[in-house]
């Protein structure tokens, strides 16, 4: 399922987010075929159990498709839309069949701000938490005041207009259960735009001739690109950790470390990559920009790398020196888990 | 190289909680004989006693078949046993270069009668090895080592020169040594391996005292020490590729990031219940390290269990974990001053003293920060 998954994706997005798709998805255009294609191979209903429709698959398996969207800077809420459709099936919600969803957490009766891609979305899975339900809004007739985040993706504030509530359920999710799956989102999809960036900077060390040759062969440069491979491998492997102990919701100890990992990393290696690009790649017309500006945005997202350190280190203290050991392996739980 | 290749998911099979309890109440009833200054030295605290203690229980030589007095386990096993004896600070110095390489290294390249020889007593917790690489010319640029051992005619070595930053040759039996065989050659041509009894005629060892007073390394100097035909391990001439073959094994265990877990312990413990924000989020810290390191850990280990070579993500663990461990003392040194005063506080300001001494170390041995960034980079396509 995995490889699978993995292959379909990547082709899809290598294919379709070029450049100039990227640029239009900036001034506000929506990729309509790339979506369209996107619910084709059902992508969207990934986790979904198969009674429901869906494709059953394990967020091990899911991973690779969110570390991808990551990878491409795509410019579609397919993270948020999985998860979205996973948190209603999880409450006995059916989910809507097409359509963009989306995720966030409110009440609403009152302004929800934040809310990824809304202006585009026609779906809305909101977690009432204080009440502790879950609903599905329609966002006909929502009244959408758009704000965006320093990559430019839609982070809008929405005002769910009168009767939007289509269906809603109780739910045994915990209150943090938005704050965290965007945290373990987000996690992944950095480690995949450091993968990404990772491999962009190496190949223009190499191309990049100063001194009569490629700057990749100065030693300096090297150390470099090292510090920020290893630091993309720290979030490939945290994000890898928090998605395997996602059974079905996201789990606090690994969440949290991949989304303070994975942040920290996002602020090195971005600063690598730029500092080994130089001023070309401070251009607007170059393209890393859509890699960098995202890491920034998505490491401010649904809680920053200090926010989940402090939440960690607040549980580390409750558990005490003697609970420190206990509660680090703890985080993996020892069993086989099915690939 | 693709990265995302590098690391699977970090899964531990099934069936190691037993192990684990085991091993973790054996450290809990070893701990009230220590003190927290001695859990401090980690992997350099030298107990022989301790060792063999750990080989009775038959948590030594996981790895090595049952006929050589090994226990047939897997990777995972000894993986388990190590991070638990870490955590704890257990001075498992004595065996753990015999237990992590020489018996793996003996079992993959040694003759049947050398493993007849070296593994059970290897597996009791009763020989220790120790490494010889560095020279006092030879640091980064191993390949130019030139301690040489000469075949005699009637087939034995002489064996001269000098190995320097030596771990422990004070207190080991054996030493397996990588030497020049071939006198014509350069580089790593002509370089083999050999088992050196540190006990024969010519041996001297000079115990260097590191800056904190300890004498953890030694320099050794062979002169003209006569060894037997069967000193040779492997295949004259491959000890180069013998020698870096087992590197993802030496760079990626929990040694590379639990160095310094007696004082994260500490602060831990010194913070208290209830700290402030700033204390919070710099013990939170290195938690989301320590998970992400032993989950990066977990999974070159798997991949070491189904018998692939991950030479490049073992790098990375050593890199980020010898970091990681270094962090840690930075981090004591910006909380050290917000510490509740009382007993723990003054134990982690006597830790913290032991670990920022010994910290430069981390990432030197076992190859330096910068040798592993060039080999990582090397890796992505560069150089």
């Amino acid at each position: 399922m995995r490889t699978l998954l993995r292959e379909t994706i990547e082709r899809l997005l290598a294919d379709a987010v070029t450049p100039d798709l990227l640029r239009a998805a900036e001034t506000g255009v929506w990729p309509t075929d790339l979506w369209a294609e996107i619910e084709a191979l059902g992508l969207p209903f990934a986790a979904v159990p198969e009674d429901l429709g869906g494709t059953g698959a394990s967020w091990t398996d899911i991973f690779v498709v969110v570390r991808a969207c990551g990878a491409a800077a795509a410019p579609v809420p397919l993270p948020e839309a999985i998860l979205a459709n996973s948190l209603l099936a999880a409450a006995g919600l059916e989910p809507p069949e097409s359509g963009v969803i989306v995720f966030s957490s409110g009440s609403a009766d009152a302004p929800i701000s934040d809310v990824p891609w809304g202006r585009h979305a026609q779906w809305l899975a909101l977690h009432d938490a204080p009440a502790g339900r879950i609903a599905l809004h329609s966002l006909d007739g929502a009244h959408v005041t758009p704000e965006n985040n320093v990559a430019g993706e839609p982070r809008d504030t929405i005002t769910l207009g009168t009767g939007s509530r289509i269906a809603d359920a109780a739910t045994s999710t915990g209150t943090d259960a938005i704050l965290l799956g965007g945290a373990m989102l987000r996690s992944a999809q950095m480690a995949g735009a450091l993968g990404r960036l990772t491999e962009l900077t190496a190949d223009y060390a190499n191309e990049r001739v100063q001194f009569g040759r490629p700057i990749g062969k100065f030693q300096a440069v090297q150390q470099q690109l090292a510090v920020l491979a290893t630091q993309a491998a720290a979030a490939v492997a945290a994000s890898e950790a928090a998605f395997l102990m996602a059974r079905p919701t996201a789990d606090f100890l690994t969440t949290a470390s991949a989304k303070a990992v994975s942040g920290e990393a996002a602020g090195k290696g971005a600063g690598i990559a730029h500092a080994v690009f130089g001023a070309i790649g401070f251009t607007h017309e170059h393209s890393l920009h859509f890699l960098t500006r995202r890491l920034w945005a998505w490491r401010a997202e649904y809680g920053t790398d200090a926010f989940w350190a402090e939440r960690l280190g607040q549980t580390l203290a409750t558990a005490g020196d003697d609970g420190l050991w206990p509660l680090v392996t703890s985080a993996f739980a020892e069993s086989t888990i099915h690939d | 190289m693709n990265l995302f290749d590098q690391f699977g998911p970090p899964i531990l099979p099934s069936g190691l909680e037993p192990l684990r309890k085991e091993v973790r109440a054996f450290a809990a009833e070893w701990t009230p004989t220590s003190t927290p200054e001695k859990r401090a030295l980690s992997w350099m605290g030298f107990d022989a006693g301790f060792s063999r203690s750990l080989g009775a229980k038959g948590w030594l030589g996981l790895s090595i078949p049952r006929q050589y007095g090994g226990h047939d386990a897997s990777p995972f096993d000894r993986f388990v046993v190590n991070e638990e004896l870490l955590a704890a600070g257990a001075p498992v110095t004595a065996h753990w270069i015999a237990d992590r390489q020489s018996a793996p290294l003996i079992l993959r390249h040694g003759t049947e009668a050398q493993k007849q020889r070296y593994l059970p007593a290897i597996c009791a917790g009763e020989l220790y090895f120790c490494i010889g690489m560095s020279e006092p010319a030879s640091g980064s640029d191993l390949a130019s080592v030139r301690t040489k051992a000469d075949r005699q005619t009637d087939g034995s070595w002489l064996l001269n020169g000098r190995k320097v930053w030596t771990t422990n040759a004070d207190r080991c039996q054996a030493m397996i040594a990588l030497v020049r065989t071939d006198p014509a050659s350069e580089r790593h041509a002509g370089l083999s391996q050999i088992i050196v009894d540190l006990t024969l005629p010519g041996v001297m060892i000079r115990p260097i005292k590191d800056l904190s007073g300890h004498e953890h390394f030694n320099e050794v100097t062979f002169d003209d020490v006569r060894l037997d035909a069967d000193a040779l391990i492997g295949v004259e001439g491959d000890g180069w590729a013998q020698a870096t073959s087992e590197l993802a094994f030496e760079r990626s265990g929990p040694e590379r990031f639990l160095s310094a877990m007696t004082l994260f312990r500490c602060l831990v413990g010194a913070v208290g219940p209830t700290p402030d924000a700033h204390q919070a989020m710099e013990i939170g810290r290195l938690a989301a390290w320590l998970i992400s390191l032993r989950s990066m850990s977990i999974s070159v280990t798997a991949q070491l269990a189904s018998g692939q070579d991950p030479v490049w993500a073992a790098s990375c663990v050593k890199d980020l974990g010898t970091g990681y461990e270094q962090d840690t003392v930075e981090v004591a040194m910006r909380l050290i001053d917000s510490l509740p005063p009382g007993d723990q506080a003054t134990t982690t300001r006597r830790v913290l003293a032991i670990v920022q001494s010994m910290a430069p170390s981390f990432s030197l041995r076992g190859g330096t920060r910068e040798i592993l960034r060039g080999i990582l980079a090397r890796g992505l396509g560069v150089r």
